[in-house]
């Protein structure tokens, strides 16, 4: 069991697509040895009841991310550009759609 | 961000994401109750194992085999969700194997026969479900969207559980009273699932504030009398309580004393099935070291030869 407990399965994170038309989102993570046994075992666990019709498995290494640390600095600048929302823009009565 | 400021924070129901900053405690609070949650879970499979190969036909074998599927996979979302707070699956799991983590206290309770597994799915899976639904809305949100899966998936575990019951109580006065006979040695310990009485749970106050919890034991354990009790009555099952009784004032059922000695007595160790489940999972964890091995071997031989 010690030697065995050293080499760990990596971790794999899922995303599924639920049907046609609409993007992969994530639905959970599993351990696998390798590419295919995460995607079987994806499909044996997160698409039990017709969740999906495409997995994708991405080891959870390969994932970079944006740290906590940074939400302010990467997402608070978007805060004061109201201008980049249609509501900013006033427009005359007479103008019924745009 | 420090506990004063999170607290505010969690108390407002915003939610904690696995990078945030969090108390100790409240990490800490969450790996042990998370953890004991996936290894209940997973040991919540053997009790009914024990009944797949003996299912009374093949409709109710696959539904059972379905169920305890669904168990293992409530484990490794469970797992999954420990996971994002920095402890490893295998460690928490070589804890439950040697003994030194806790599971739910219901599972050393033995299957004795095919009526127990319709106990087990509505009283046992019933009663979780009155615990699982509020930690949808927990504030650390892995656990929570795990737990949004898991209740997805269990509302079927208790409706086959108290089918299996119903058909039993329509059956021959011997069904019959099996069925009896599983209720009265099932309902105690299901009541007990909803863990210590309040004054004697200190933790609890705790995990209310950290929107942990969102009800106490003792509120989540009414809730549960009051929904089985007429279930109970509607296929002639008599609940196992001579104190059991309606009252028209508090609109709540009032129910005898739980014997909290022997609540203590199988969390320690001391219930019939508690040596049997460990061993069971040593030995299932033993009799896979092959397969994980050699599926690691595969995995390392693949990736040497495509880097060649
Ligand atoms: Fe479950
Ligand atoms: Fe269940």
């Amino acid at each position: 069991m010690s030697s065995e407990t050293k080499k760990k399965w990596p971790l794999w994170e899922v995303f599924i697509r639920s049907r046609q038309g609409l993007s992969h989102k994530h639905a959970g993570s599993l351990h696998a040895a390798d590419a295919e046994m995460a995607l079987e075992n994806a499909r044996d666990v997160y698409t039990r009841r017709n969740e999906g019709e495409s997995l994708w498995v991405v080891e959870a290494v390969h994932i970079v991310a944006s740290s906590p640390g940074d939400k302010s600095t990467y997402f608070d600048p978007a805060n004061d550009k109201v201008y980049r929302h249609p509501t900013f823009y006033k427009l005359p009565d007479e103008v019924k759609h745009m | 961000m420090n506990s004063t400021l999170f607290d505010a924070y969690v108390a407002d129901e915003k939610k904690i994401e696995p990078k945030d900053w969090m108390p100790d405690a409240y990490r800490k609070t969450l790996v042990r109750q998370i953890s004991q949650h996936a290894h209940s879970e997973v040991v919540g499979m053997l009790p009914e194992a024990n009944w797949i190969s003996r299912a009374p036909s093949l409709k109710r074998k696959a539904i059972l085999m379905a169920k305890v599927q669904d168990e293992a996979g409530h484990g490794l979302y469970l797992y999954s969700a420990a996971e994002t707070l920095g402890v490893e699956r295998d460690d928490l799991y070589l804890d439950l194997l040697e003994g030194k983590a806790k599971y739910s206290s219901i599972f050393n309770y033995p299957t004795q026969n095919w009526a127990d597994i319709g106990a087990i799915g509505w009283l046992v899976d019933g009663a979780a479900i009155m615990n699982q639904v509020p930690l949808c809305k927990c504030s650390y949100g892995p656990y929570a969207r795990a737990m949004v899966r898991v209740c997805k998936e269990e509302s079927f575990h208790q409706r086959q559980g108290f089918q299996i019951m119903l058909v039993m109580t329509e059956g021959s006065a011997e069904q019959k009273a099996m069925a009896q006979d599983a209720m009265n040695r099932w309902w105690w310990p299901a009541l007990m699932m909803f863990g210590p009485p309040d004054g004697d749970s200190p933790n609890s106050a705790q995990s209310m504030k950290w929107n942990i919890k969102r009800f106490s034991n003792d509120e989540l354990r009414q809730k549960f009398v009051d929904m089985t009790v007429p279930q109970a009555e509607l296929i002639g099952l008599t609940v196992p309580d001579a104190d059991l009784k309606w009252n028209e004032q508090t609109g709540h059922y009032d129910f005898g004393e739980i014997d909290w000695s022997e609540f203590k007595r199988v969390i320690k160790g001391g219930g019939p099935c508690n040596v049997e489940r460990l061993a069971a999972c040593n030995k299932a964890w033993n009799d896979g070291a092959w397969v994980r091995q050699a599926a690691t071997a595969y995995a390392e031989k693949k990736s040497s030869n495509a880097t060649r």
